[in-house]
């Protein structure tokens, strides 16, 4: 089971991430392996806001001549990816027929997820489920490969999990792969890292041979759950009479959307943002705020 | 281990070509080294920072190495070594040039006395940066030769050529890079060393000071300079012309190289060593030579608009763009648009949703206070360069304004002379950038008694580029001890009257002090004083966790922006209730400070 060489004799591995999960390393032990076994190997990346929790992708390119240090959209062999959401991002960079997905179902959710803070509101997060994704790329493997490395006793082992799954689709021999990652992961982990690696090789082994939807391990990622809510609008209601101007409300208001007016009264200036959390009524020394709902808009046709 | 798997190590080591991988900018390093360079200076920036890491990396003895405070300064010790006879280098980021223009302009008119080498990183498609300038302008501007590397073998190569180039014609050489060259790692074969004899002091006035009368002199010097050059590329090694199909014949350099051979492999491809000066009979040959000319050339038309204006019908721009970064793809869709080879078939995308992910302020970073308390005030803030600059987006937001290095200070004097804002004008600016280009606006600001408050955010490390030592740190490149300038003794002794230093992990100090800053009239500062959580060391307390049961789901906490806070699967009232990840948190507390119902509290 090996992916099939591109044009020229060029193999392109896309490896994909979050900041500070590794991408790099990865990429670098694939490198590693195809220099010596006598490639020309290219190996490119962008970092700089890596470390900001950002995405971070790594582009290795060997064979007996490379040229370009990034794979051209459509072209790669394999996509590695490290995070779901991040493999999801450089899906259309897969090859598409015999592109090879493998990528861990862990979900890194960036803050910015949680920006809606409507009521109900749903966290931006892709949808997707491993089993809609491998349906659709053709040849792939989803697995947790996190919660395996875990179970190992090692959270940081992950890569090398998914590692041992990636060495199945290439031609390299496994005790290659091992011999460069001891080169690289502490001493003291080595020994995790060779189970680590071995597990990901028996569990694709395990894999290959059912239909490409059914390879993952990972619990299936439930559709986020959908809540029944008011989507009511918000009514604020601010006693004037009541209001000594302490400012705590403004001050504490999560979305900014309260303000003194002129008289140093409290006053909600951005009607819009309030979500309705209440916290300024709560903080009120003066019991002067109210929030409550206004029952939601019905469409008229 | 056994002896089995001696052997088989052994093996692989064999295996191995001899050759090493190796980054563009280690590969810049490593030709430094090699032409024998001993002394080298620069100030940090992405792309450009590790190659000045990795020269700090050769042994003491065979090079001297150092931050500077900023690129203007870095440019000028690299130019007093140049003069006291020794071989330099200076590196930087292509917005560094602007800093260090105001020398290089005048560098050029003196020349060298022993090579002098700058090598600039520029930074097509933004990657990090605030622009997309094309150092290749700078480079025809100041006449200054640019040689444009391909790949990691040729970073090297073209370095240790530059610095005999440099003597050779009495020229600094820019040696320019992009983001992609520096960040690509190829196998390189290495060099030795050569140690070259310092040439010691040169009097000569007329060449080393740069006075009208000599100045005059110079400039026709410049003119003879490029003229020699210019006949130098027509015969060197590096105007490479791969003899291909002559209907089609293609200019590039540097990197679009790579694509380009990727591309178009069969056509002629004239190869330039670089995009100034030009060896104009060669590549009127090459034109003559094929049916069709094309330039390939990433971001401006430099080449382009000077083989125009030699009389020679060519295409580049037409179908190449002048925007952002070159690809394989972008190549080709190009050529396709030419009617050059046959368009690709493109395929529908998979339509898959995109999680939007952008760069974050850390998880206990100490950055993100100051900003809430900015919040807070509501004041109007100028900001700077560096991880800070992130308190732009949600859901900090607390930024109004970025101009460049050192800028906010100045933008807030003048704000503040303007008049009319309701709001406090502040500024805000990381350690390193305020010894970069903030203390010339600070003395400007207390010499026109600016109502200002500026916020110094000390995080004890240039964070951005990934944690370089500077002035305010105390060590050196090396990471030897070296003279701390503290910064309460530099802001006194401008004649700052209201100075305090603050925990920025004491949030309602934080807000207390900056209201008693903004409150003074006249310029305040406030230096906002934590480490940074990632370097030079990675710092992780106990984590905190969030009692559920009390959590309203009101989401004050998630406002900082902070990575390890994010939505729980359960619910209040409509809202998502918090969670902290342990594995991120570094328990700095700010999240429990802020929290109204005190439901964030220690494992």
């Amino acid at each position: 089971m090996n992916v099939e060489k591109g044009k020229s004799n060029l193999t392109n591995v896309l490896v994909v991430g979050v900041g500070g999960q590794g991408v790099i390393m990865v990429s670098k032990v694939l490198a590693l392996i195809c220099q010596s076994n006598g490639f020309q190997v290219k190996q490119s990346e962008v970092h700089g806001m890596a470390k900001r929790g950002g995405g971070v992708f790594s582009h290795v390119r060997f064979g007996p001549e490379v040229w370009s240090p990034t794979i051209p959209k459509g072209e790669a062999d394999i996509l590695l990816a490290l995070e779901w959401a991040e493999g999801l991002r450089w899906i259309n960079y897969l090859k598409r027929d015999g592109g090879l997905f493998i990528a861990d179902t862990q979900k890194i959710f960036p803050p910015f997820a949680a920006r809606n803070r409507n009521r109900g509101a749903d966290v931006g997060y892709s949808p997707e489920t491993p089993r809609e994704i491998l349906e659709l790329v053709g040849d792939g493997y989803a697995l947790d490969a996190t919660s395996m490395a875990n179970e190992l006793g090692n959270l940081r082992a992950a890569n090398t999990v998914l590692l041992g799954v990636l060495s199945m689709g290439l031609d390299f021999e496994p005790q290659e792969w091992l011999d460069v990652i001891e080169q690289l992961v502490p001493a003291n982990s080595i020994e995790i890292n060779r189970l680590a690696f071995q597990q990901g090789r028996d569990w694709f082994a395990e894999m290959q041979n059912i239909p490409t939807a059914d390879r993952h391990t990972a619990p299936e990622i439930k559709p986020n759950e959908i809540v029944q809510s008011v989507h009511g609008r918000v009514k604020l209601e601010i006693v004037e009479d009541w209001c000594k101007g302490c400012d705590i409300c403004v001050k504490m208001c999560p979305e900014r959307c309260l303000r003194l007016n002129g008289e140093m009264i409290a006053e909600l200036s951005k009607p819009d943002a309030c979500t309705g959390c209440r916290v300024c009524e709560w903080l009120c020394p003066d019991y002067a705020i109210k929030v409550g709902m206004l029952p939601a808009l019905e469409v008229v046709s | 281990m056994n002896i089995n798997m001696k052997n088989e190590q052994a093996q692989l080591a064999a295996k191995l070509p001899e050759t090493k991988p190796l980054s563009g900018n280690e590969a810049f390093a490593q030709g430094a080294w090699e032409a024998g360079v001993k002394v080298a200076a620069a100030y940090p920036g992405t792309p450009s920072t590790e190659i000045l890491e990795t020269v700090a990396k050769y042994p003491e003895e065979d090079i001297y190495a150092q931050w500077s405070t900023n690129e203007k300064v870095s440019l000028d010790v690299a130019t007093g070594a140049s003069f006291a006879g020794v071989r330099s280098l200076c590196v930087m980021k292509h917005v560094g040039v602007n800093v260090a223009s105001d020398a290089l302009m005048s560098l050029t008119y003196i020349g060298v006395n022993a090579g002098l080498v700058l090598i600039v990183c520029d930074d097509p498609g933004i990657h990090s940066s605030q622009n997309e300038q094309d150092t290749r302008i700078m480079c025809q501007f100041a006449m200054i030769p640019a040689l444009e590397p391909s790949d990691a073998q040729e970073a090297l190569e073209f370095t240790r050529l530059a610095f005999d180039l440099s003597e050779q014609f009495d020229t600094p050489v820019i040696v320019r890079s992009t983001t992609r060259l520096s960040h690509t790692r190829s196998p390189v074969s290495l060099g030795d060393r050569v140690e070259v004899e310092s040439r010691g002091f040169v009097e000569n006035p007329n060449k080393n000071v740069m006075i009208p009368s000599n100045a005059r002199t110079q400039h026709p010097k410049l003119l003879e300079r490029e003229k020699g050059l210019r006949e130098y590329f027509e015969t060197s090694e590096l105007t490479r012309w791969e003899k291909g199909d002559a209907k089609v014949g293609i200019i590039t350099m540097g990197t679009p190289y790579t694509y380009v051979k990727e591309v178009m492999g069969d056509a002629s491809i004239l190869k330039l060593a670089g995009s100034y000066p030009l060896p104009e009979n060669k590549i009127r040959e090459f034109a003559a030579s094929v049916d069709r000319l094309f330039i390939v050339e990433e971001l401006e038309p430099v080449v382009e608009t000077q083989v125009k204006a030699m009389g020679i019908a060519v295409e580049g721009k037409k179908f190449f763009s002048r925007l952002g970064e070159f690809s394989p793809e972008l190549i080709r869709a190009g050529f396709a648009e030419a009617g050059i080879i046959d368009k690709a078939t493109i395929q529908k995308d998979w339509n898959v949703s995109q999680t939007i992910r952008p760069p974050v302020l850390c998880s206990g970073c100490p950055h993100t206070s100051s900003y809430m308390a900015l919040r807070a005030i509501n004041a109007r803030v100028a900001g700077d360069i560096g991880c800070y600059t992130l308190a732009t987006v949600e859901p900090l937001q607390s930024i109004d304004t970025v101009v460049s290095m050192g800028s906010s200070i100045a933008n807030a004097i003048g704000m503040a002379k303007a008049g009319g804002d309701t709001k406090p004008i502040v500024a805000t600016i990381g350690d390193s950038t305020f010894y970069h280009s903030g203390v010339p606006p600070l003395i400007d600001a207390v010499y026109n008694d600016a109502d200002i408050t500026v916020i110094l955010l000390d995080n004890h490390v240039t964070g951005m580029t990934g944690g370089q030592d500077h002035p305010g740190t105390g060590l050196t490149l090396r990471g030897k001890k070296t003279h701390r300038v503290d910064y309460e003794d530099v802001i006194r002794a401008i004649g700052v009257k209201w100075v305090k230093k603050v925990d920025s992990y004491d949030m309602a100090a934080m807000y207390q002090t900056f209201r008693e800053a903004i409150d003074f009239k006249g310029v305040s500062v406030v230096i906002s004083d934590r480490p940074c959580v990632l370097d030079p060391l990675k710092i992780k307390g106990p984590s905190l966790e969030v009692r559920s049961k009390n959590c309203t789901a009101c989401q004050v906490c998630m406002n900082l922006g902070c990575p390890a806070i994010s939505w729980s699967d359960e619910w209040y009232d409509g809202h998502h209730k918090v969670k902290i990840d342990p594995q991120s948190c570094m328990g700095c507390t700010l999240c429990a400070q802020i929290c109204p119902s005190d439901c964030i509290q220690a494992v």
